[in-house]
């Protein structure tokens, strides 16, 4: 078991996967010879050379669009956006093509691409830069959708995306990247779909997915020693497909439910969380289900706002003893 | 009143049909007698299939848009009958023509239409969303130019994987105001890929003239040359020209691995969908004009004829097969099934449809 990065766990998983099968293409705005805005595809370039390791103009729609069409002949494009921001130029290719090749052919084409790269708020950079669109991805059958919160969990899921057939958007967190984890020195992946208990607790599930977990996680540490409160912590992995039983069990076990999450509130994952709560679990619950997400505003700039913005550990403990009261 | 025609087809009109002048273009001379009879059967098939549909159409068997190729078949005809295994082509929503040259059934098509479960799609697609990928065909897209980006990554396939081929990338007059376009454009030229860009310039993108679109409207082939790209005109009616230039540019593709765009001068003779009583935008006469003048598979009869190819009455029998087999497929397709309830969440995820040891997701992914 090695420690290494959450960026490093990204690299491993894409260096794997490029060894294994050579229809596996890197691609994006500089991830060759820049070796990756954020570094995450540092020194592929060097070892898989300039056929395997692709730069691209400043064309999102052009350059991911090509690559779902070269994954309908059979090619595995592994597409970096260098933040999922920029996804909205390409949001055709994205949604229409990628998203609905499959069923409009009636199952005769398929569309094996993985898109990656960072999809999060809270890096001062204003409300461009800032988008977390999981929620708006996720909403369209025919597209997968993971955000890992652990090097353990983004090594993992990415090669499962890597090989799967349909495509699989991956959406990564740059506040992350520096974050260390425990990752097994032999092959594994993380199947799309599994949730992880993160922590295991009594008395409260907080369900969150991205770097959510990790507040979610340190908010749990402070209610345990300062209110003696034992919190379970869901860390949902994969949006679409989404570990609905996970979800449920815990529940049923601790009987009050806090969703946390870094979107916006209006029509975000946790609105179909709560909704999957109500409709399945109604009865195993004592309190009403509450919500932690980003107050519902364009990305602010300031910094010192932008950090009261997002869910942070004082308003996860403070909405966790309201579901708790 | 719209303005006339010469202004939006300015090449186009320099030459009225007549016995063509690249008959004897290798591209062309090279093709027997039967070759010739089977490209003007399937450009009768494209005719024949489309006027049906109308009828369809009328009745009320067709939902949503319908977007006819009658007039433009030279244009899917002489470029798809030079194509070999490694090359494929890919097209906006006016796609059934291509459909039809490629190989694809009258009745997959008609049913599809009708939006039956025999259908080429199983009725998920609709007339905008053809595909045959077992015979190169990636559709039949519905977004204007959202096809050009994927046509070309058909292109880079080909040469990521090592094959002789290209990509025909089809689109209209109206697409090449698309960003997605142009992004495909300069990723084609940057990256030296077989890929053709065949821009059927039929002078109307949807209700609005060329001149009324577009910047620099003598010919929209020329912006290739912003991104180092070769390319050329063609007399969209002429299907031996056709065949002659996109020759030259596929060998382009397979020979260099470079890429070209083609503008084909052609003209629609029915309003942009069915939806469009083309009562606005242009002049009855000028629809007139070019079907007397330039009818694309009338002008190939005459050439055939001319050639002794054929025959009055052959060429009478062809046209009554493809009649007979129009009419036979839209009986099949008003009597094929609807998919089912079940159906509708079908083929979303290759792994929902291949359950099994080779597949690892788990979790709801189809939700209540």
């Amino acid at each position: 078991m090695a420690v290494i990065s959450y960026r490093e766990a990204l690299r491993a998983a894409m260096r794997e996967e490029l060894k294994r099968d050579d229809k596996v293409v890197i691609m994006g705005e500089e991830v060759a010879q820049f070796n990756g805005a954020y570094k995450v595809t540092e020194g592929l370039l060097k070892e898989f050379g300039p056929k395997r390791i692709v730069d691209t103009p400043i064309s999102e729609a052009g350059f991911i669009g090509l690559g779902i069409g070269a994954s309908m002949l059979g090619i595995r494009p592994v597409m970096e956006l260098m933040f999922w921001s920029f996804s909205y130029v390409a949001f055709d290719q994205i949604v229409n093509n990628a998203g609905n090749i499959r069923y409009m052919s009636g199952g005769l084409i398929n569309c094996p691409i993985v898109i990656r790269g960072p999809a999060n708020g809270g890096t001062n950079v204003g409300a461009t830069h800032s988008h977390t669109p999981e929620a708006i991805l996720a909403s369209h059958p025919g597209i997968k959708v993971v955000c890992p919160a652990t090097p353990y969990d983004a090594k993992g899921l990415m090669k499962a995306a890597i090989r799967d057939n349909d495509p699989v958007y991956v959406m990564e967190n740059t506040i992350l990247y520096n974050d260390k984890g425990e990752v097994p020195d032999e092959d594994y992946i993380v199947p799309l779909g599994v949730a992880d208990v993160k922590r295991v607790g009594t008395d409260l599930t907080i369900v969150a997915h991205g770097r959510a977990v990790i507040t979610s996680l340190k908010a749990a540490e402070i209610l345990e020693k300062e209110h003696g409160v034992s919190v379970e912590v869901v860390d949902l992995r994969s949006i679409r497909p989404l570990d609905e039983e996970t979800i449920l069990a815990s529940v049923r076990k601790t009987h009050r439910a806090l969703l946390v999450e870094e979107n916006k509130p209006f029509c975000g994952v946790d609105a179909q969380v709560a909704y999957l709560i109500q409709s399945k679990a109604f009865d195993e619950l004592d309190a009403p289900i509450h919500r932690v997400s980003s107050i519902d505003a364009p990305q602010i700039y300031c910094k010192r706002m932008e950090d009261l913005q997002m869910p942070n550990v004082e308003r996860v403990v403070a909405e966790a003893l309201k579901v708790l009261a | 009143m719209a303005k006339p025609a010469v202004l939006t087809h300015p090449e186009s009109l320099k030459r009225p049909a007549g016995p063509s002048e690249y008959a004897k273009d290798p591209a062309n001379a090279s093709m027997s007698k039967a070759d010739k009879i089977a490209l003007y059967t399937k450009m009768a098939r494209i005719r024949h299939f489309e006027q049906r549909c109308i009828r369809i159409y009328q009745q009320g068997k067709i939902g949503g848009f319908l977007h006819l190729y009658v007039g433009q078949e030279a244009v899917a005809a002489g470029t798809i009958s030079l194509l070999g295994k490694h090359d494929h082509i890919i097209t906006g929503y006016r796609d059934h023509g291509h459909g039809l040259m490629v190989g694809m059934g009258m009745n997959e098509c008609m049913a599809e239409l009708t939006g039956r479960v025999t259908g080429c799609s199983q009725g998920k697609g609709g007339s905008m969303h053809y595909f045959a990928p077992d015979k190169n065909y990636w559709g039949g897209h519905g977004i204007v130019g959202g096809q050009a980006p994927l046509g070309t990554g058909l292109a880079y396939a080909v040469k990521y994987m090592g094959l002789k081929g290209s990509c025909l990338v089809y689109m209209g007059d109206g697409a090449v105001n698309q960003g997605a376009v142009h992004e495909a454009y300069n990723l084609a030229s940057l990256w030296d890929l077989p890929v053709i860009f065949v821009v059927e310039n039929n002078g109307y993108s949807m209700g609005t003239s060329q001149e009324r679109s577009t910047a620099h409207p003598g010919c929209l082939a020329k912006r290739a040359e912003g991104y180092n790209m070769a390319w050329d005109v063609i007399n969209g009616h002429d299907v031996y020209e056709v065949r002659a230039k996109t020759a030259i540019a596929l060998k382009r593709a397979h020979e260099e691995s470079k890429p070209t765009v083609l503008e084909i001068f052609t003209y629609r003779y029915f309003g942009h969908s069915m939806a469009d009583p083309d009562k606005t935008y242009r002049d009855k006469e000028e629809i007139k004009e070019y079907r007397e003048k330039k009818d694309p598979v009338f002008a190939f009869e005459q050439e055939l004829l001319g050639e002794k190819v054929l025959t009055p009455e052959l060429s009478l029998k062809i046209n009554e097969a493809a009649m007979a087999e129009a009419d036979k497929a839209a009986i099949f397709a008003d009597e094929s099934p609807d998919p089912t309830v079940a159906d509708i969440t079908k083929h979303i995820y290759w792994e929902e449809d291949n359950r099994g040891p080779k597949t690892t997701s788990r979790g709801t992914i189809i939700f209540e």
